[in-house]
């Protein structure tokens, strides 16, 4: 066995790489959840966000209309959810459930002429300078756009629900939507929005998978990480820094266990396996000692008659 | 969706036969498959069987599928609903759905069963399987050709015979040309998380692999091979249209003369429960065509060992081979009983790491 055989370097550029379509996802269903909305559909979002920003990418050529239509796509399936839960008051979980399934059907309908195909190359962050600084230019300054956004666009989320007055309101609407109802805030217009941001969040995500990671399309081939993503929320307990950390623990946990295999640690693989789940909720769960946190509308029917 | 029409149709038949009696009805084939049929790999190619059964018996038959179905306590949900739903033969094609498959076997003794990859069978309960590991061989002599890092990665799925005996029978081949090869394996524990699977093939990278061989069902290591420009193999189904340059050669799993021997059987009334495991020489595993990457002489050695193979003249596990422990496995010149290659639990001697259990 020998450990000097894992590059330090190149294992934190891979597992920015594994945990930036969990964290997208995962930032997106914060807003949502925090607004007072549980959406159990993020899988489907992201894999219908996987293929929509595929195939446009494929079509024009452009990775940058590629991820707009990600975005778009998974907003898109976002406001059927939208629609059906704070329109037609639907139960949210089973409407997410069905979008988690519509969005795989769809996505594969849709994805259909476009297996084995190559995606246009990502463009990454390359200023030779400062590329070229040992170790930090590797790690923290050759990533794709993705990885920038979503470290941003979780910083932004912070900003915004605690120093913003419509973070601030989004967050009332979650804690309480009558009161904030009595206060004359549109809950059906604000949870929409936040519904929207997490559908192009969770889209975004999905894109990341088959335009980066893998970079090919494949049915199905979230496999499973818009749940990872939804868990990610809770053990997070809603505060988005924690949020980096819990998905880059994730990913990066992932990423250093297939390593220690391929050195041959020698620790039995099944525990190997399983330390990124292990990892992340002990780490997470010890953190956040400070009682729940969830909003306390979440997942209730608002209706103004009520 | 198919499979809820062809579920709502199998209800209103039901119902319809109680009456009316018998006429000449379709044989209701159904399919029960571990991922996407468009995983372009293992499910992939299940569902051209079907496809096959259709194309072969016409109207004699009614072919409907459920994919993605995870192995365990809910395959046998969607197995009971298959035969509930008027199936006279199901086929249920990855070795987790075993023990759901016999288990509802015996509830619906006139239901014919097959079950791919597993050993336990009933009355009416077949198992079959192709020897895939008379293609690793194959793969595993062009691998320890073709490696100048003399380091092949290995993504390997779960620790069940089926995967150990291909990374056994590759290690052999490979090491048998080149002797100082290594395999790097690394087990993800899933057959489909093409995510998952692109990150083990740059975990090997990294590690020096530049051929990587794959018992998963996605074809993300590929695309990973040709991006990294390393070779890799197509795996079940194959895979070229995912790397044009890394693809030296491929396993396809051709399962569609069997599903309609299978199916013709019903029809005629002679299906029996039976074992079946095919390798090169009824083409039940085919191995793809060799890229032109591969040295001539190369090419010719390895179509040798396909040939020979499906000659009788060689055998992928021939002695002498000792244990990973180096206890003694096989005498010189002996070869190995089915029965060991179908409990395989160990590493041969050479392969570095331990086994997981």
């Amino acid at each position: 066995m020998d450990f000097s055989a894992i590059n330090p370097v190149s294992l934190i550029a891979t597992l920015i790489i594994a945990s930036t379509p969990i964290l997208l996802a995962a930032i997106g269903e914060l807003v949502v959840e925090k607004s007072g909305v549980l959406n159990l559909g993020v899988e489907g979002m992201m894999i219908v966000g996987a293929i929509t920003g595929f195939a446009i990418s494929v079509e024009t050529g452009s990775p940058w209309l590629g991820l707009v239509a990600a975005a778009a796509g998974g907003a898109g399936m976002a406001l059927i959810f939208g629609i059906l839960t704070q329109y037609f008051l639907s139960n949210q979980v089973a409407t997410g459930l069905a979008l988690t399934l519509f969005g795989l059907g769809l996505s594969a309908l849709i994805g259909q002429s476009y297996t084995g195909i190559k995606p246009p190359a990502f463009p990454k962050l390359d200023i030779p300078e400062l590329t070229a600084i040992p170790y930090v230019g590797k790690i923290l300054l050759n990533h794709d756009f993705l990885v920038y956004l979503s470290i941003a666009l979780v910083l932004g989320v912070w900003w915004f629900l605690n120093y913003s007055r419509r973070g601030l309101t989004l967050r009332a609407v979650g804690e309480n939507h009558e009161a904030a109802h009595a206060l004359g805030y549109h809950v059906t217009r604000i949870r929409l929005g936040a519904i929207l941001f997490g559908g192009a969040c969770g889209g975004l995500g999905g894109a990341y998978l088959s335009l980066v990671r893998v970079p090919q399309w494949t049915e199905g081939m979230t496999a499973g990480a818009g749940w990872i993503a939804l868990a990610l929320v809770v053990f997070a307990s809603w505060k988005p820094w924690r949020l980096i950390l819990g998905a880059y623990l994730f990913g990066g946990v992932s990423i250093l266990q297939l390593n220690l295999q391929a050195v041959g640690v020698n620790i039995p693989v099944a525990y190997l396996s399983m330390a990124p789940y292990i990892v992340t909720i002990l780490v997470l769960v010890i953190m956040s000692g400070d009682r729940t946190n969830a909003p306390a509308s979440l997942g209730r029917i608002f209706h103004a008659s009520h | 969706m198919k499979f809820l029409k062809t579920l709502a149709a199998g209800v209103a038949l039901a119902a319809g036969l109680a009456t009316t009696a018998f006429a000449a009805d379709p044989l209701k084939v159904g399919f029960i498959y571990v991922g996407p049929v468009g995983d372009l790999g293992w499910s992939y190619e299940h569902d051209q069987g079907r496809l096959a059964v259709e194309e072969a018996l016409g109207d004699k038959v009614e072919t409907s599928y459920v994919e993605s179905v995870p192995e365990g306590a809910d395959a046998e949900r969607v197995i009971t609903q298959m035969a509930l739903s008027g199936h006279k033969l199901i086929f249920t094609t990855s070795f987790g759905y075993m023990d759901p498959t016999l288990n509802v076997a015996a509830k619906f003794p006139d239901v014919k069963f097959e079950h791919a990859t597993g050993y336990k069978r009933s009355d009416n309960v077949s198992t079959y399987s192709g020897r895939f590991y008379e293609g690793r061989t194959v793969l595993g002599h062009l691998a320890g050709h073709m490696t100048e890092t003399n380091t092949i990665g290995y993504i390997a799925s779960f620790p069940i015979p089926e995967v150990v005996r291909g990374i056994n029978s590759a290690y052999l081949a490979a090491k048998a040309v080149n002797p100082d090869v290594k395999f790097k394996i690394i087990w993800v524990f899933t057959w489909f998380d093409p995510g998952k699977e692109a990150d083990a093939a740059n975990a090997l990278i990294e590690q020096g692999a530049d051929v990587i061989m794959q018992h998963t069902d996605s074809p993300a290591a590929m695309t990973i091979a040709e991006e990294k420009g390393i070779f890799a193999f197509g795996q079940a189904s194959d895979m070229k249209q995912f790397g044009p340059n890394a693809r030296l050669s491929s396993i396809i799993d051709n399962w569609g003369p069997y599903y309609v021997a299978r199916a013709k059987a019903v029809l005629d009334g002679t299906w029996t429960s039976q074992d079946t495991w095919d390798g090169i020489a009824p083409g039940m595993t085919k191995i793809g065509e060799f890229s032109d990457k591969i040295p001539a002489e190369v090419r010719a050695s390895a179509q040798k060992i396909a040939d020979d193979i499906a000659a009788g003249n060689m055998h992928s596990f021939t002695g002498p081979i000792n244990k990973q422990d180096g206890s003694a496995w096989l005498a010189a010149g002996e070869t190995a009983d089915d029965g060991t290659l179908l409990g395989m639990n160990f590493y041969v001697e050479g392969i570095e790491g331990d086994l997981p259990q």
